[in-house]
């Protein structure tokens, strides 16, 4: 009884010419012309008259035309026909799998719905695909190569047919994929008098079915299994499977963070309380009334004051797993659950700005690598994982109307069995909501557990671990989400925009990771206790787990504690937004979490015992001694060459192309941008107004080198945090009013010497923000960031990706017309370098260039630079500085290739008067030494700038010229570099054009 | 005379409600926003307000065409209200997706005021992309109140569905008839970014239709993200410049005029 409807393009389509053109450049050279159809596939009743209305609304009639298909319906073509369709070899359909998440079909039912007032009830839906037809001498074996780099089986599936198939058939086949499950959901007990062989199989593979499939690991050690066992065995009764599944969830190492938490060596209260939040606590006691912190670490983001009246939140997460398996999805899902951790901080923050990382291997080369033995289970190139990471980020940020205005791409070999994905969110409260402070919130003992926005499927279920081998074609895609941003949006819009103000609920929080699970029961912790009713909670299909429901991480959802009197209002106000919201229960204050499905509790727990039970296991660590050697690297003859291809690396490169895709000046706020000056350089600091009717800003940076950590993961975290404060500095930020945020990425956690380098960074993190004052209010960790499976012949490999930390910074700027941009402004302005530079191209951009680590990482002075920062600052808000740029990967000779290309103007300067100490000229241009920062000065303002510089290294190398010509003297002034600007500028935009 | 009154429609993803009503704000009008379920439900009235504004967004995540869904629920609700207001000599604006909302609707160009056909479509871009850049107008509407008194401005543009189209028979009949508003052009800011100047490879470069009253107006670029000096991407280098010539720098830049025509359209 399924409907299908077909819309074609009758004109010129730039998606059918972009598809055929990227194609011909993989290779499939016999592609004439390519077409693009859309399909609507209705699971639903519909007259034929019917369902021509409802494809003249999603169609247009100018540019499209549409066919009908279906049991007792005639074939029909209304619109302009393109006749030139049926030339076509090859038809490949792409949809999806069961139950991932279909976006369109959620608008065309409401369209549908609208216009002719039905509802789609019982498991009706409307399924899209899309088919591309090919015309060309092409084989089966191409096509089907062709259909490969279309789609990803873990979420979708593909059908060919040549054209005789097709039209023998009379078109594609109508598919239906919906969601069939036939278990019977109860609630199971599970036996754990047991060995504690069988103890750790549970949780290493799950719990054990009737059937002797397993449900997917838990992730609970022998250890904590065994803490279970006891507890069960002391209140006299075995656990149930939701039982279980839900400690596994709230003991998880992404939720209690257990390596940063446990005992390390001689650090009996673990990192994160001895390195990270002792810095913060110490730093705001220092500042005393200067105190700018107003919630930290504790709420879903970390917020600090913009001013009297408003706060301003910020956060950084990782997705990296499931970018790895769908990287639209993964990526989609990750940046909008980054903006819930704005919707969750206090009473709800509007997210304001977005904020991006991605770590990749080089897409140019395509090693490939497989999970499963025998050549099985092939993972995505680095090329399609970074295609769909950007995609993914761009749709979902763009699609909430949240500015993008700061993110970097990295490339290492190293990241090739797992990217980074960082997605971060800053978010903008007012301080007080009708004279209560909006950061404090608490559910209260009888106050409604309310879920709000979509519905709970399979989606995320052991996500990461589930076997695309496992699945059969009723079983629901449970391995990743694909985020959905419109519903969220009306969600946020509801929450932050309406309901919050009008103080409608008393606590809310995110459903992230671990779902209801996690989120009901920290929430629980508030009122001290809860109980849910699983049965309430709207599902996407009939027939999941109550488990699964407790800990499915399906998207777009929020938990809300509403007193039962401001229920009916704010049901109201959800409904008249678009908006699904449900009662599942109650807080209460029994110490308990109590869930009941069936009318049976099935799961009840101590909250004390969910929370806190977990025992602490002693960590050890042990320092790798293998030193590194310095390379031997003879000077180039050509450092303008040399130059050249360093403006050309992929760490250097311009990614304008990422930029330009992901709004930046959507909400009206933007004032630095992301791409400066003429030449729309990639800038690694950016400003923001997050109030239109202030003169504040909101700056934003970040800090990170992997390539230092092998060497020295000290000097990589204190050079990391250098660059995150020297950036927003150089850009005009009050060095005082920084605060910053940690993102720890490491790899095979439990081996000593990782643990090591963990604990060395952690160490840093807290010398060096106690030196600049710059509090850590908020940050993340993902500590299994390992790739174990198989190259290309088949042998086991492992991939560890470099211990990466990313340091964020966020600043306030108290006159956004202070700031400066990197872009050199006026011939005849002076150039001056700030700070020193030495031999110190240990992991450097440079060194890398030829293979090679080295050993002479930089080393950070905290003392030296935090002086300087501070006068820097005095300078910019004496409005003394024409340009400034931060020097970082690549070095100087990077920097003012940057700035030169900012103004597209030329630049003269002498490498003979920098401070400090360099042995040789490309030394000198490549140094990565930190606390540095390249300025121009007017040469009115030199004899200010000078005087106010006495005492800090900084020296006069050269002026800006109107003739753009790049001209580097040498240590011992001979000229080393003599080129047109030109020429740096087309290395630096080659590298990813036509990307 | 009491200052006009703006509806800013919200809902369903459109998302530049805030800053269009702070444009129309200092332009001196008095605006809500409103979020379009509020007045298919007789919360808020049309009848209450001299302007409506279709802001930028993405309305339903563009599915089924960027501005289609939002435009058939308020054709399948608001219709005759609609019309209404066009009758009452008010004005419309539509801003990007605003303006595919309008064409949905058939409110633009509605030649010879037969308003609610199809008659052009909004396609996604040459360039495969979203993008965000800076762009030059030149303004052709003669009678339009919204372009009183501009010539030459440049605003951003953002969209990933702004390739204007319509037969050829079309686009000769809407020049004929004074309905483009504006069209792109090789201006200051497409010279200073050394951009091509048009970005979406619109027919004819068109940027901006009205209909035949001139009252009902979209454009694809955004004028609310260019109200502000700070806005512009060249802002540092003219301070620097304004510094030597020790002039202050401006608070506003070239957007704000169409809110302000808007606005003085009923002082």
């Amino acid at each position: 009884m399924a409907l299908r409807l077909e819309v074609a393009t009758t004109v010129f389509d730039t998606r059918a010419d972009i598809r055929r053109k990227k194609f011909t450049s993989q290779g499939f050279k016999n592609i004439k012309n390519l077409w693009i159809l859309d399909v609507y596939t209705f699971d639903k009743e519909f007259s034929q008259k019917e369902l021509e209305s409802i494809g003249l609304r999603i169609s247009n009639p100018v540019t499209q035309s549409f066919y009908i298909k279906g049991q007792g319906l005639r074939v029909k073509a209304l619109g302009k026909h393109n006749d030139s369709i049926n030339k076509f070899s090859w038809a490949i359909e792409i949809g999806f799998l069961p139950g991932v998440t279909d976006n369109v079909s959620h608008t065309t039912k409401e369209i549908a719905e609208d216009l002719l007032h039905v509802s789609f009830e019982n498991g009706e839906d409307v399924y899209t695909s899309q088919i591309t037809f090919i015309e060309g001498k092409i084989t089966k074996k191409e096509a089907e190569d062709i259909a490969n780099s279309l789609y990803n089986p873990i979420i979708q599936s593909a059908h060919i047919k040549s054209y005789e198939e097709y039209k023998k058939s009379g078109g594609m086949d109508i598919i239906v994929p919906k969601v069939i499950l036939n278990q019977k959901p109860t609630a199971k007990e599970v036996d754990l008098n047991i060995s504690d062989e069988e103890l750790e199989k549970i949780g290493k593979k799950g719990i054990k079915n009737s059937n002797n499939t397993r449900n997917g690991p838990l992730a609970l050690t022998l250890l904590y299994m065994k803490t279970i066992q006891k507890y069960f065995k002391e209140i006299g009764r075995n656990p149930t499977d939701i039982e279980l599944e839900s400690l596994a969830q709230t003991w998880a190492e992404h939720c209690k963070h257990t390596i940063f938490n446990d005992p390390i060596d001689g650090i009996k209260n673990g990192l994160f309380k001895t390195y990270i939040r002792r810095a913060t606590e110490e730093i705001r006691k220092a500042k005393g009334n200067n105190d700018f912190c107003v919630s930290v670490f504790t709420d879903n983001s970390g917020g600090i004051s913009l001013d009297d009246d408003w706060i301003v939140t910020h956060k950084a997460e990782t997705h990296n797993s499931p970018s790895a398996l769908d990287p639209f999805g993964g990526a989609i899902t990750g940046i909008v659950g980054v903006n819930r951790d704005a919707l969750g901080f206090g009473l709800g923050a509007k997210p304001v700005a977005n904020y991006y990382g991605f770590c990749f291997a080089p897409p140019k080369e395509d090693i490939p690598l497989y999970k499963g033995k025998n050549k099985t289970q092939k993972m995505l190139s680095s090329r399609r994982i970074m295609d769909g990471v950007i995609d993914g980020v761009n749709a979902g940020g763009n699609q909430s109307g949240i500015p993008t205005p700061q993110g970097f791409v990295y490339f290492d070999e190293r990241y090739r069995g797992k990217p980074l994905v960082f997605v971060g969110t800053v978010g903008l409260i007012p301080k007080k909501i009708q004279g209560k402070p909006s950061w404090i919130k608490k559910a209260e003992p009888s106050d409604y557990i309310v879920m709000v926005g979509g519905r709970v499927g399979k989606d995320g279920i052991h996500g990461a671990t589930f076997s695309s081998e496992e699945m059969d074609s009723g079983s629901p895609a449970t391995a990743v989400q694909i985020g959905d941003p419109i519903t969220q949006k009306k969600l946020s819009d509801a929450i932050v925009k309406e309901a919050r103000d009008q103080l409608l609920y008393h606590s809310i929080t995110d459903n992230g990771a671990g779902g209801l699970s996690c989120s009901v029961a920290e929430m629980a912790k508030e009122s001290n206790g809860c109980i849910v009713y699983l049965d309430k909670v709207p599902v996407k299909y009939v027939g999941l787990e109550p488990w699964e429901i407790w800990i499915s991480e399906s998207q777009e959802r929020m938990t809300l504690a509403v007193p039962k009197e401001n229920w009916d209002k704010f049901n109201d106000l959800m409904q008249r937004r678009g908006v699904e919201a449900t009662v599942i229960g109650e807080f209460t204050n029994t110490g308990r979490c109590v869930v009941s499905y069936n009318k049976k509790n099935i799961m009840d727990l101590d909250l004390e015992f969910l929370h806190n039970g977990l025992p602490k296991r002693q960590l050890t660590s042990s320092a790798a001694v293998e030193k590194k050697e310095e390379p031997k690297i003879a000077q180039p003859k050509n450092l303008t060459q040399t130059l050249i291809q360093m403006m050309g690396r992929l760490n250097i490169a311009s990614y304008s192309f990422i930029t330009q895709q992901y709004d930046h000046i959507v909400q009206g706020g933007l004032v630095l941008p992301p791409l400066q000056g003429r030449g729309r350089v990639n800038a690694e600091t950016s400003v923001f107004r997050p109030v239109l009717t202030s003169k504040k800003g909101v700056i934003l940076s970040q800090g990170m080198y992997p390539s230092y950590s092998e060497i020295d993961s000290y000097a990589m975290a204190a050079a990391s945090l250098d660059t995150a404060v020297r950036n927003v500095i150089a850009a005009g930020a009050n060095p005082d009013y920084i605060a910053i945020l940690d993102n720890f990425c490491w790899c095979s956690p439990l081996e000593g010497d990782r643990l090591y380098q963990l604990k060395q960074a952690a160490k840093a993190c807290y010398d060096y923000a106690i030196e600049y004052g710059t509090p850590f209010i908020s940050g993340k960790d993902s500590m299994y960031n390992d790739f174990n499976g198989f190259d290309k012949n088949g042998k086991p490999i492992k991939i560890s990706v470099p211990p990466t930390l990313l340091i964020s910074s966020i600043g306030v700027v108290e006159d956004i017309t202070k700031v400066v941009s990197l872009d050199l402004k006026n011939p005849e302005d002076l150039v001056y370098i700030l700070g020193e530079t030495y031999d110190e191209l240990g992991g450097s951009e440079y060194y890398s260039s030829f293979g090679k680590d080295g050993n002479s990482v930089p080393k950070t002075d905290s003392v030296k630079n935090k002086n300087l920062y501070k006068t820097l600052f005095n300078a910019v808000q004496n409005e003394l500085i024409a340009s400034s740029i931060s020097i970082t990967r690549g070095g100087l000779g990077v920097a003012v290739i940057k700035a030169a290309i900012g103004g597209m103007l030329g630049i003269e300067i002498s490498l003979s008067k920098i401070s400090g100490m360099v042995s040789r000229d490309d030394f000198a241009l490549f140094s990565e030494s930190q606390g540095r920062i390249l300025i121009t000065v007017t040469p009115e303002n030199q004899k200010k700038v000078e005087q106010i510089f006495k005492g800090i290294s900084f020296a006069k190398i050269g002026k800006v010229t109107k003739n753009p010509l790049i001209e580097i003297k040498g240590l011992k002034e001979n000229i080393i570099i003599k080129e047109k600007l030109d020429n740096f500028v087309k290395s630096y935009n080659e590298t990813f054009k036509g990307y | 005379m009491a200052k006009p009154r703006i509806i800013v429609f919200s809902g369903y993803g459109f998302n530049c409600e805030e800053e269009t009503k702070y444009a129309f704000d200092t332009a001196g009008g008095v605006s809500d926003i409103v979020h379009i379920n509020d007045v298919i439900g007789d919360k808020f009235s049309l009848k209450d307000y001299q302007i409506m504004a279709l802001g930028g967004g993405f309305a339903y995540g563009d599915d089924t065409g960027a501005g289609n869904a939002y435009a058939q629920k308020m054709k399948n609700n608001l219709w005759e209200e609609l019309l209404k207001f066009i009758q009452d000599g008010k004005l419309i604006i539509g801003i990007c997706n605003g303006f595919q909302v309008l064409m949905n609707l058939g409110l633009v160009p509605a030649i010879n005021k037969k308003y609610g056909a199809h008659e052009m479509g909004l396609m996604p871009n040459a360039i495969p992309r979203y993008t965000v850049r800076f762009i030059d107008l030149k303004v052709e509407s003669k009678k339009s109140p919204w372009y009183k008194g501009m010539k030459e401005f440049s605003i951003p543009v953002a969209n990933g569905e702004g390739r204007l189209f319509a037969p050829k028979e079309i686009v000769k009949i809407i020049n004929d008839h004074d309905l483009v508003g504006a069209r792109y052009f090789k201006g200051e800011m497409s010279t200073y970014l050394n951009l091509p100047y048009n970005p979406n490879g619109s027919i004819e470069d068109i940027a901006s239709i009205t209909d035949e009253t001139g009252r009902v107006m979209g454009l694809m670029p955004h004028p609310e993200r260019a109200m502000f000096f700070t806005q512009l991407p060249n802002w540092e280098l003219l301070k620097e410049k304004y510094k030597k010539e020790k002039k202050e720098i401006p608070e506003f830049a070239p957007g704000l005029q169409i809110f302000k025509n808007g606005v003085n359209y009923f002082k």
